[in-house]
């Protein structure tokens, strides 16, 4: 039972760094999209700049999360891909043209095509995230169907204010994300600024539609709102999220900006968590659960063993790939302009 | 179009066009870390040319092959969740070790990439050869899951679901090893060649370029090794299938009889109704040899079995010929490249040689193709050889063409630019800029 438990909090632990790595990077899309002002150029480059060494690896933790589903979980990545067929194949067709379109940006593609698949990069990054939060709404809500047949079955889980509400947020909070992280990566006040500025924007609308979703959620998940609201250790889990989403927009504020970006990224962790433990130990909605849908014990042993000894190889990798690009890279081009205060308490 | 005719396509597809990301993705890390090797040994400024041309090329046809590989990672539940739902906790082994390959790859390309001048110079080699390991490493277990397909083993059928199932089993099931040597080889020679051939594209243009002169001549002696290679593989993979699935073997061959002393049909058009093979050369005894190595030995033809088993004849005829030929043509090009070293001190003279190896570079892919289909077409009507079949398999999402038609799309449009990009960025002569700047950081 315990190898039950590392594999699905391997799940849980890719899914969350996922959103926090490959999330930005599809907020940075987003950011690109709407670059304005006098510096769009400038904040478009520093986007290309902040993503391109980063962002295969941090694709990969999509692939982990497919992999351990179907290896560790089949029923529910066979549920999932079957009556959500319609939102996943969307999102994959969003996953592959902005892939293509980033990689070709970034080696070296000129002119009028550099623009045309920076649009397709940008509109690319708005798709795969709506589609990415629609099927966890789906996955959520209840209602997904084990056994389709008609072509309604297909368009009842997600198709519904709920599941789209959620698509929407998933954007929102990426490219809150995504700002929040960016006033981190280049040194011009200028720019900072711009990038706080919308940072603040996405916070705020973030925050709006997350309301929207848990109301919402009364009739869209029905379990995962009754969960959400009577179980003890969810309470302290929407706190925190809303607490942390608070203490980054202070943050963003006062240009606290280091403070800030922790503070977004434990919104995110909060708000997935969140989600997880209030569905928990239900998979999908309404009855496949990590108990009944999960492989036979061997299988879960040795994808234990095979995540164990994956992540000696893999933390230490992306921790260097991080440490070269990330901390090692800043140092060496500018010094960081705005320091963090670092002394406040987190709030709860 | 039926659902089940969309969803075999668009997965053939999605194959089909994944297949040349990765093949390149396997190779090229290794022309590109020979490249930058033999810049730290000789200093020469060429080679770091070559070594970052390279780079971009693989990190172009890695992020391309990242994307197709994800997309296949997602239709296999799409489109088969059937056999996702069956086999996914037995088959899920070799894909989660590829997952950390995958990822080490991803990880030290971008260090790689990237990572020109902040690490040090024996680190970035390092990392290269990182990538070409890891790179290798995540094709071969791709290749394991697909021969389990061929070759199920590691569990018992009880009511048709699979119990007491051993994982671990998948990774060396009886079809692996036949499988990964043939498709390893056969990534290096592809990419080998292409890159060799494009190089000598360039050398018919400026004959005494020593950009194109080193690039061909790297390119041609990786490709070249590992085409000579390749038959004996393709040989033992041959026999392999001969003995485990003999049904297949007799598609590859298009012999419907069962025989003693069986013929090696050279070309021809198998006449499923007449049940023979049309317009061929039969050279006799000679299957039976190279499927046994002994001239009076059985060979099992396609009437041992039920047609309903049969898989298409024609494509996996055909596709088997046009894979063996190419075989062929290519492991003779090094042997004629290593006559003229040996006799005139250079290959680079020799225009016919240039000329066939611009004819080659693509020959190499299409013998990838080829070989594609005659291991996924030649399992049909299986998805599971002989445990599941593909009409079983698939999703009963209706409409698939629509899907088959939007991904077609979209791949030939990734696939133009692909090309655009290479040639761009990959092929073009240095300019002198460009050189100084490479001679600048010797």
């Amino acid at each position: 039972m315990i190898y039950l438990y590392i594999v699905a909090a391997a799940l849980l632990g890719s899914l969350t760094i996922y959103a926090l790595t490959g999330g930005a990077d599809y907020g940075g899309g987003v950011l690109t999209l709407t670059a304005f002002g006098p510096r769009a150029d400038r904040q478009r480059e520093v986007i290309d700049h902040a993503i391109g060494p980063i962002w295969e690896s941090d694709h990969v933790w999509l692939i982990l999360v497919v992999v351990i589903l179907f290896y560790g979980f089949p029923p529910v990545y066979t549920t999932i891909m079957t009556s959500l067929f319609l939102p996943v194949i969307l999102m994959l067709v969003g996953i592959v043209l902005r892939g293509a379109a980033f990689s070709f940006r970034s080696y070296g593609s000129v002119g009028r095509a550099h623009r045309a698949w920076g649009r397709v990069f940008a509109v690319a990054s708005l798709i795969t995230p709506f589609f990415m939060g629609v099927t966890i709404g789906a996955v959520a809500s209840g209602r997904v169907p084990e056994n389709p047949e008609v072509v309604g079955d297909f368009l009842i889980s997600w198709a519904t204010p709920f599941g789209l509400s959620v698509g929407l947020f998933a954007v929102l909070l990426f490219a809150f994300l995504a700002a929040t992280y960016a006033t981190l990566e280049d040194g011009e006040t200028a720019v900072i600024n711009d990038f706080r500025l919308r940072a603040i924007i996405f916070g705020i609308a973030e925050a709006i539609v997350a309301g929207e979703v848990l109301w919402l959620s009364r009739s869209g998940a029905p379990r995962i709102w009754i969960n959400l609201t009577t179980r003890a250790w969810t309470w302290p889990l929407i706190w925190l999220a809303s607490g942390s989403a608070l203490a980054a927009l202070w943050g963003l504020a006062t240009r606290r900006l280091r403070l800030a970006r922790v503070f977004a990224a434990a919104e995110v962790l909060w708000i997935i968590w969140g989600w997880a433990f209030a569905q928990f130990p239900v998979m999908v909605e309404p009855d496949l659960t990590i108990y009944n849908a999960s492989s036979p014990p061997v299988t879960l042993r040795l994808l234990a063993i095979a995540l164990s000894g994956g992540a000696v190889i893999l933390l230490p990798s992306m921790g260097y790939l991080m440490y070269i690009f990330k901390l090692h890279a800043r140092r060496l081009a500018f010094p960081t302009h705005v320091e963090a205060s670092g002394s406040d308490p987190p709030t709860d | 179009m039926t659902d089940l005719l969309s969803a075999r396509y668009q997965m053939g597809m999605s194959l089909g066009f994944h297949i040349i990301f990765s093949c390149v993705g396997i190779a090229m890390p290794l022309l590109m870390v020979i490249a930058e090797i033999l810049h730290q040994r000789t200093g020469e400024a060429i080679y770091l040319t070559l070594a970052r041309r390279w780079a971009v090329g693989s990190a172009i046809m890695f992020a391309v092959g990242a994307v197709s590989g994800t997309v296949l990672s997602f239709e296999l539940g799409l489109l088969w969740p059937h056999f996702m739902r069956w086999a996914g906790a037995i088959i899920g082994m070799p894909f989660s070790l590829e997952g950390f390959a995958f990822f080490t790859e991803a990880t030290f390309l971008g260090i790689y990439l990237y990572g020109w001048d902040r690490v040090s110079p024996r680190m970035h080699i390092a990392a290269g050869v990182i990538v070409a390991l890891s790179g290798m490493a995540s094709g071969i277990f791709v290749v394991m899951a697909n021969a389990w397909m061929n070759s199920p083993v590691g569990f018992r059928l009880e009511h048709g679901r699979p119990v007491d199932i051993n994982p671990i089993a998948t990774l060396h099931n009886p079809s692996a090893l036949a499988e990964v040597l043939h498709m390893t080889i056969a990534a290096y020679v592809a990419t080998g060649f292409a890159v060799a051939g494009i190089h000598a594209a360039m050398l018919l243009r400026e004959r005494d370029n020593r950009f194109h002169r080193m690039g061909l001549a790297i390119a041609l002696a990786v490709g070249g090794i590992f085409a000579l290679v390749q038959p004996v593989a393709g040989d033992y993979a041959a026999r392999s299938v001969a003995r485990l699935q003999p049904i297949k073997n007799a598609a590859f061959e298009g012999l419907f009889k069962t025989q003693a002393y069986a013929p090696l049909a050279i070309g021809g058009i198998p006449d499923a109704g007449a049940r023979e093979l049309r317009a061929a050369i039969e050279l006799p005894g000679l299957l039976s040899f190279l499927d046994n190595h002994d001239f009076s030995s059985v060979v099992i033809g396609l009437d041992a079995y039920p047609e309903s088993e049969w898989p298409p004849l024609t494509p996996v005829h055909v596709a088997f010929q046009i894979m063996v030929a190419i075989a062929g043509i290519l492991a003779l090009l090094p042997l004629w490249a290593g006559y003229l070293r040996w006799r005139t001190g250079s290959i680079y003279h020799s225009v016919w040689l240039l000329y066939a190896l611009i004819g080659a570079a693509p020959l190499g892919f299409v013998a990838v193709e080829a070989g594609w289909v005659v291991t996924e077409v030649g399992r049909q009507p299986w998805i599971i050889y002989r445990v599941m079949r593909t009409a079983d398999a698939v999703t009963p999402m209706p409409g698939l063409v629509a899907w088959f038609s939007v991904f077609s799309i979209i791949y030939a449009f990734l696939a133009v630019t692909v090309a655009y990009m290479l040639w761009r960025q990959v092929m073009q002569s240095p300019s002198a800029a460009e050189l100084a700047a490479a001679q600048a950081t010797v």
